[in-house]
């Protein structure tokens, strides 16, 4: 297992090294130039030459890749072209509400699907369980930005319970940060709550007539915890690799949820450097992004071999 | 012991009302050995299942009849009080090994979960039983073992930690439904030897289910052979072995092949189809594929009547007419003249 681990986590390097070039090269071929963008489009040609040269652009595109890569390494992803910042501590600065807003839509996601799945099941004979097939398969695909509307106008505005925008770090009052991330926690997790207790009730519904569940029910332990052990835990093997892409899927909808809420978080940051083509800052963000997304594969692999005994990968 | 009266059990499909057990009466005296025998399909592990109340209720039902255990009717007790006898008094042990214990817990936690189910006692005090349950089933090295996945054990050994399971809590009747069916040939002899060093230590009750003759004569002290949901001979091994008294039996013997056949390969075949049990022939059940059937056998459904002391069969023609049929078909056989 530690063999295995080490293993992957290796083999991270050129996984991570593939995505650098392929987000360098999109970033450097699309058009615009960020010295105009900078300094202005009515700017001397010398003064965006003079900037330019500065921002190191003027030099041949496999020299800038080669900087950047052997920076990478250092540990150093430039420095912002807006605001001449490291983009390290850039990124730093908007982890924080990125990572509460997914930690707290995956908790509500779990909170929420798992006994939802659970009692689908439990009660399985009767009209509850196409009433609960319809509403996932339309929680699934109701469109975030859309949802995410619906509920400021409803639960912010006519009625004015939640706060439509904003962020407030944790450090500031538990209660205040829980506050003003649970709307758009909730919008971010409506999609995947509908997926993964889905995926746990179909799993849930093929492990309630396997020969072990007989086998618990023969000796005479109770159904619902035949349910919640025996039936859930069987359930939860094939259910695991859908909650990994789902977290990578949440990081993807932070981009459009942040911006609605204004969350100052990565997805804003992303998507406010593309509008200043700060080059630097958004290769440092996808990068940031995919590595995120690698080892939360990771840590779904290993979780895998975790919940089933069976794998082993030694 | 346990006394089944005019059990029907009937499952709610697509296609129709399955009459999977159609009006089983039989009894179980303690310590006895009970052997069912008949094709797939005739119902075995229905009737198995409807004593625990194991089938899933809906689509199953149970229309009529009654199972009484120790003076109280199992078809009325509630959740509660048979949850009380699930695995306490009756234990149950499943057809494949291999499917049956649950893949994801150590085989220690799911002993100590039949221990502690139905007794108070420390987590200590449960692992130690179990490990003295491994040792009682002839699993070596039962305290490391205890630490093991399913996975890592034979499918034999997964059988005796099911019979662990089973015998957790001292059952007084135990259900094995076709236990051998999925072990090879000398696994099969050594579950069913251990079976048989069990009911001897313990006392305990047997219900052995099976579509292998061979299991039950070297098992059985009462036999019951079922067809189509109902059982149509009951007797001793000696009745049903050397005196089968209606048409079904006699072609179960009959598609035997010799005893020095292996063992897996004694398994019933008869010719055509067993019968659909949703609309189930008029007349006798069997008479399509009966080669004795008459114009009456049509109309008439044969009641099981005496043919000995604790010896009887469903079948409209009586001892003699049947002995003489007989006669004539193995003679006509042995000239090999077509039926
Ligand atoms: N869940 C179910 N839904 C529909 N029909 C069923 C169901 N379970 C059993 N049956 C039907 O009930 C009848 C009896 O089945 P049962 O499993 O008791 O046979 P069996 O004698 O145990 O056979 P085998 O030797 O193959 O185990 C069969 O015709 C089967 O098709
Ligand atoms: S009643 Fe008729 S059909 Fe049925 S077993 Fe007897 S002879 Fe055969
Ligand atoms: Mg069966």
């Amino acid at each position: 297992m530690l063999q295995y681990t080490v293993r992957r986590l290796v083999s991270i390097i050129p996984v991570m090294l593939i995505v650098s070039v392929i987000v360098f090269l999109i970033v450097h071929l699309t058009p615009g130039n960020p010295a105009y963008l900078i300094l202005g489009e009515d700017s001397s040609p010398e003064a965006i030459e003079q900037l330019e040269a500065q921002l190191g652009l003027d030099k041949p595109m496999v020299m800038q890749f080669f900087d950047w890569i052997k920076n990478i390494f250092t540990g150093d992803l430039g420095q912002s072209i807006y605001s001449s910042e490291p983009v390290t501590q850039v990124i730093m600065e908007r982890v924080g509400p990125t990572f509460s807003l997914m930690m707290m839509s995956m908790a509500l996601t779990l909170l929420i699907a798992i006994p939802t799945a659970i009692f689908v099941v439990w009660r399985r004979n009767t009209v509850l369980d196409p009433l609960f097939t319809s509403a996932s398969l339309v929680g699934a695909s109701i469109p975030e930005f859309w949802f995410a509307m619906l509920l400021v106008l409803g639960l912010g505005v006519a009625i004015p319970i939640f706060p439509v925008a904003g962020y407030v770090p944790i450090a500031e009052g538990f209660f205040t940060w829980f506050y003003h991330l649970i709307l758009p926690a909730f919008v971010l997790a409506a999609v995947e709550i509908g997926l993964i207790a889905r995926m746990l009730r179909d799993g849930m519904l093929e492990a309630v007539n396997q020969d072990y569940t007989k086998t618990a029910r023969a000796k005479g332990v109770k159904e619902s915890i035949v349910l919640m052990k025996h039936v859930f835990s069987n359930a939860l093997i094939p259910t695991t690799t859908v909650i990994g892409v789902t977290v990578a899927g949440l990081l993807g909808g932070t981009v459009i949820i942040e911006t609605i809420f204004t969350i100052p978080g990565i997805g804003q940051l992303l998507i406010d450097s593309i509008h200043r083509r700060d080059y630097p800052v958004i290769q440092g963000v996808v990068l940031f992004i995919a590595a995120i997304y690698v080892v939360i594969n990771l840590l779904v692999d290993l979780l895998y071999a975790f919940l089933d005994p069976r794998i082993r990968y030694d | 012991m346990l006394e089944v009266k005019q059990l029907k059990t009937q499952i709610d499909t697509n296609e129709g009302v399955v009459k999977a057990v159609d009006g089983v009466s039989f009894t179980v005296e303690a310590g006895q050995t009970v052997g069912i025998v008949g094709e797939s399909g005739s119902g075995k592990s229905v009737l198995a299942h409807s004593i625990m109340q194991l089938n899933p209720v809906p689509p199953t039902f149970y229309p009529e009849g009654e199972i009484i255990f120790e003076g109280k009717n199992l078809l009325n007790l509630s959740e509660r009080e048979l949850r009380k006898i699930r695995g306490n008094e009756i234990a149950m042990i499943f057809q494949d090994p291999m499917s049956s214990l649950n893949p994801v817990f150590k085989i220690g936690d799911q002993l100590v979960e039949a221990v502690l189910t139905h007794q108070k006692m420390s987590r200590q005090d449960a692992r130690a039983r179990a490990v003295e349950l491994l040792t009682d089933v002839g699993i070596p090295d039962p305290e490391r073992r205890m630490n093991d996945y399913p996975h890592q054990f034979s499918g034999g050994m997964r059988q005796r930690v099911l019979i662990a399971i089973a015998l957790a809590c001292n059952p007084k009747l135990l259900i094995a439904d076709e236990p051998t069916t999925a072990l090879d040939v000398t696994i099969q002899a050594q579950i069913l030897e251990l079976m048989r060093d069990i009911q001897k230590k313990y006392g305990t009750a047997i219900i052995m289910i099976t579509h292998d003759l061979g299991v039950v004569s070297q098992m059985a002290d009462k036999v019951l052979v079922m067809y189509s949901g109902r059982i149509v001979e009951e007797g001793s091994v000696e009745d049903i072995f050397y005196r089968p008294s209606m048409p079904y039996t006699w072609s179960l013997l009959r598609s035997l092949p010799r005893l020095d056949a292996e063992a897996h390969e004694r398994l019933i075949n008869i010719e055509g189809q067993p019968p659909n049990l949703v609309s189930p022939p008029k007349g006798c059940n069997f008479h399509p594929r009966c080669p004795f059937s008459t114009e009456q056998c049509l109309e008439v459904d044969p009641e099981l009547t005496v043919r000995g002391d604790g010896h009887f069969a469903a079948c409209i023609l009586s001892g003699q007419e049947f002995d003489s049929e007989k006669k004539r078909m193995e003679f006509a056989d042995k000239k090999g003249v077509p039926q």
